[in-house]
């Protein structure tokens, strides 16, 4: 038995009997965290939520919460969501449009005696600062103010565990940064053990305590953002969080030799990737040590500069690389500079 | 993706999906309406008698092309005049719109065989229009290119006049329910209005359509008591005649049988045009429709399109029943019309009640177990619109006189005495019959307005811990509020429009006002049947004013759109 809130362990989901949505999937939420399930869309990270939520019968593995199994593929058992007591939020926040905000947050309060339960209701909506709108109608609120509604509802019953299933994606851009802070500390704030499921890295890594990244149903990483960030398992979970530069070598005596220096890479032998993140190139004055590239484009993203950089290879390749500039003026374009690799930042894989 | 090894025992589980209270009951219902189905085609099988025989080779061609006939013709009208209308009252602005709105409905109060008898009293020699035109034209010999409208193309134009309802009804919700958005963006991406209409507005209303149109069509393929009149021999009349006239249930039940496998094939092309596409609604968010201000011509075009089929459906034979009855007071000062009218209102009432229930029972279990056992009990429980009055007739009486001659027979065995009949020839049979011909209606309407409630909205209830129960109560019931309405309308009206299978399973005296209304036009007593008929009229038509507003309000903001609150 497990300590976790929530406790997926080797779970398995076909649709047509055939083709596996997720597969062998285990996945642990413990109280008051927050965990982000992150892939590209398709890859079954929807089906597990449905799954924990008890929306969709379970064929293999088994759930629990709290240490107790409420779903086992192997017997066919499975607590309707109604048993569950998880809170859900939907992309579309499926407010109920004939219920005004308040009688929305109160409806998973009916077994409240009626002071209590429109005070509740009056809690949580005063939690996620919409309390002022108590009598509106769903369809006269903005699309961030139905998500804080769907958030107060989803939490009025005080659930141990919170689903989210790609709960900002229906919002704009600026107003997706502020409601998801909002959200962060709301949730954070009820203790619940939260499953968030997105797409969206950037999303995952502000949010989660640890993110789980799936591809085509199955796990490929797990950890605290900065670590699966920093130390990618494989070529997908590194291209997943930005950009990527990519080069090909050969692995000889525990190091690949690349353009840009010596990578190290332990373990490995034969052909390798070798790919790193913008940040880890650095671009430099040109000194004759490092490898030289002309600079053929400087884009100003917000906080940094991306820079291209074309170069040539000693065997006569032509190499695209980015390099992420923080603070300092970005080079003219045309500009001969050299490029230096943090070999520590470069991840290998083998080809 | 990983290829999965399917357990043999598992993949059945799936197949035939968990058994839950809902689709046992769900087969219960499938069961009672396939009934008198199964007791017709288990005569398809019977050593075909000589009646049969001399039927091949005399009427059944005549009856086979006159149904498709009538079939095609009906088809093609209801969607012409039902669409444009649809569309010109729900996107456009013109004087008499919101007048028009409701109006376009109340043909739906007529019974066809009503506006066929009328129209034969308004164009025959002694009738308002051949003497009027005498009179102008000075020709006191009469007429001899006066259409007559007793005949195929006759009977046709009666029942588009009084079926279109269903598509314009159907249709208007569908535009009414697309988001503004959708046809905005049609906009942007350069549509004009009318293009608009072609490319977004009506293949998303598509679904609607084609149901609406689709119920026309059986509605005509059912209707008995204007061919009869007409002497358009149908397969309809038919069935009747064989059984009536000749006494051969048999024969009349294989004749049955080759109609309902028309009015399946109409059934399944409804299905098959819905597609496998889940219409689910376009956008969360609702605005008020922006409507299109029509001008000049257009504005002309659009009056006319929709006053023409108000005032042939309705106002035209209204008026003459009116005129009828007027003249004729003491037809209808009788103490019996008080009984009809209760008579007929218990009928519909209780009718509109069970059938409406049975349908969200249905549509709601089919949402909770989406399997393929109780997606086929659903559709086998809403094939009942296709069997024919004169069929549900013979369908319901002999198994439920079986039932009683068992209990009959059971009773004075064990007990010594009879119970007589207890089901044939009671309102229950009646009742029966209405169920089981009218649950298709009101099922379609049902799960069309129950397939346009995101999943989300029972996750949603069912994670705040209701249970489906709770959540059919507390969610879905009250979105679909206007929904439920159309469909306890829909039956309403049936139902006191109906014929053929209350003319044959009524108690003994039991007389509704469409039973009284047809006997006497038929011994063409035209004037007598006014005062029954237009009680028909009258009724048929306050629920569908009731129905007209209450759909109207049903769209959250719609009532407020033009700044006049229902």
């Amino acid at each position: 038995m497990s300590g976790a809130a929530l406790a997926l362990e080797a779970i398995g989901h076909s649709y047509d009997g055939t083709v596996e949505v997720v597969s062998n999937f285990s996945l642990d939420v413990g109280a008051g965290e927050i965990v982000c399930l992150l892939g590209p869309s398709g890859c079954g990270k929807s089906t597990v939520l449905r799954l924990a939520a008890g929306l969709e019968p379970l064929q293999t593995g088994l759930i629990r919460l709290h240490g107790e199994t409420v779903a086992d593929g192997a017997t066919g058992r499975s607590e309707p969501p109604e048993r569950r007591k998880v809170g859900l939020v939907f992309q579309d926040f499926a407010l109920f449009p004939h219920l005004t905000v308040a009688r929305n947050v109160a409806f998973g309060l009916s077994t409240l005696p009626e002071p209590e339960r429109t005070d509740r209701a009056r809690e949580a909506l005063a939690q996620v600062g919409m309390a002022d709108y108590a009598g509106a109608y769903p369809h006269a609120l903005s699309g961030g103010q139905q998500q804080r509604v769907a958030l107060a509802r989803a939490l009025a019953p005080r659930p141990s565990i919170m689903l989210l299933d790609e709960p900002f994606s229906g919002l704009d851009a600026r107003l997706r940064e502020q409601i998801r802070d909002d959200t962060l500390r709301v949730l954070k704030r009820s203790g619940a053990a939260t499953l968030l499921v997105t797409h969206d890295p950037e999303e995952a890594m502000f949010m989660a305590d640890r993110i789980f990244l799936m591809e085509a149903g199955q796990l490929m990483q797990s950890g605290p953002p900065a670590e699966v960030y920093a130390r990618p398992a494989s070529a997908f979970a590194a291209m997943f969080f930005s950009n990527i530069n990519e080069l090909e070598g050969v692995v000889k005596e525990g190091a690949v030799t690349t353009p840009l220096g010596p990578v190290p890479a332990p373990g490995l032998a034969g052909p390798a990737k070798v790919l790193f993140r913008p940040e880890a190139l650095e671009l430099r004055p040109l000194d004759g040590a490092h490898l030289a590239g002309t600079v053929t484009e400087a884009r100003f993203i917000g906080v940094a500069w991306l820079v291209r950089v074309a170069a040539m290879s000693e065997d006569g390749k032509a190499l695209d690389l980015q390099v992420r500039m923080t603070g300092g003026h970005p080079p003219a374009v045309g500009q001969r500079m050299s490029l230096q690799l943090d070999p520590t930042q470069a991840f290998v894989f083998g080809a | 993706m990983v290829e999965a090894v399917p357990i043999p025992a598992q993949k059945l589980r799936r197949a035939l999906g968990r058994p839950s209270g809902w689709t046992l009951a769900a087969w219960l219902v499938a069961a009672a309406v396939a009934t008198p189905v199964i007791t017709v085609f288990s005569h398809v099988f019977l050593p075909k008698g000589d009646i049969w025989a001399h039927l091949a080779e005399t009427v059944l061609g005549s009856y086979v092309t006159n149904s498709i006939l009538l079939m095609i013709g009906v088809g093609i009208g209801v969607l012409m005049v039902g669409v444009p209308a649809a569309w010109m009252v729900t996107l456009c602005r013109f004087p008499g719109r919101r007048l028009f709105e409701w109006a376009l409905l109340l043909p739906m109060a007529m019974p066809a065989y009503v506006v066929a008898y009328t129209y034969v009293g308004l164009l025959d020699y002694a009738g308002p229009v051949q003497t009027a035109l005498r009179a102008a034209l000075g020709m006191p010999d009469g007429l001899r290119w006066m259409p007559d409208v007793r005949n195929l193309p006759g009977a046709a134009v009666m029942l588009i006049l009084v079926l279109y309802p269903y598509v314009y009804l159907l249709a208007r919700a569908a535009f009414m329910e697309q988001s503004a958005c959708v046809l905005e963006v049609s906009r942007t991406l350069g549509c004009a209005p009318a293009v608009g209409f072609f490319r977004v507005a009506l293949p998303l209303a598509r679904p609607a359509l084609a149901a609406g149109a689709a119920l026309a069509v059986m509605e005509a393929l059912n209707d008995f008591g204007t061919v009869q009149y007409f002497g358009v021999d149908t397969m309809a009349t038919g069935i009747y005649r064989i059984w009536r006239g000749m006494g051969d249930a048999d024969a009349a039940a294989q004749l049955a049988a080759l109609l309902l496998i028309f009015v399946f094939v109409v059934f399944g092309f409804e299905r098959w045009s819905r597609g496998r596409r889940s219409f689910a609604h376009t956008s969360s968010r609702y605005r008020p429709l922006p409507r299109y201000e029509l001008k000049g011509w257009l504005r002309a075009g659009a009056i006319f399109g929709c006053a023409l089929p108000v005032t042939l459906g309705f106002i035209a034979p209204a008026g003459v029943l009116f005129g009828w009855a007027l003249s004729h007071p003491e037809y209808w000062y009788r103490a019996s019309s008080l009984l009809l009218i209760r008579n007929s209102f218990l009928m519909a009432g209780i009718a509109a009640v069970l059938g409406v229930a049975l349908a969200v029972f249905l549509a709601y279990a089919l949402r909770l177990h989406a399997t393929p056992a109780t997606s086929l009990a659903v559709r086998i429980a809403g094939m009942g619109y296709a069997i024919p009055g004169t069929v549900m007739a013979i369908g319901v009486l002999l198994p439920f006189a079986a039932f009683d001659h068992a209990i009959d027979r059971w009773a004075r065995a064990s007990f010594g005495v009879s119970p007589g009949l207890i089901l044939s020839g009671t309102l229950v049979a009646v009742t029966f019959a209405y169920l089981v011909r009218f649950l298709t209606s009101s099922l379609n309407t049902v799960e069309a307005s129950l397939g346009k409630i995101t999943r989300s909205m029972d996750h949603a209830a069912r994670s705040l811990g209701r249970g489906p129960g709770s959540t059919l109560w507390n969610v879905h019931l009250p979105i679909m509020r206007g929904s439920l309405l159309t469909a306890a309308i829909l039956i309403f009206v049936d139902v006191l429009k109906e014929l053929p299978a209350t003319l044959v399973l009524r108690p003994f005296n039991f007389d509704t006002l469409a039973t009284v209304t047809y006997n006497l036009a038929s011994d063409e007593r035209l004037a007598e049947a006014a005062g029954p008929a237009l009680a028909i009229v009258a009724v048929g038509v306050l629920p569908v004013i009731l129905l007209s507003r209450a759909i109207s309000r049903s769209r959250p903001g719609a009532g407020t759109v033009e700044g006049i609150v229902l």
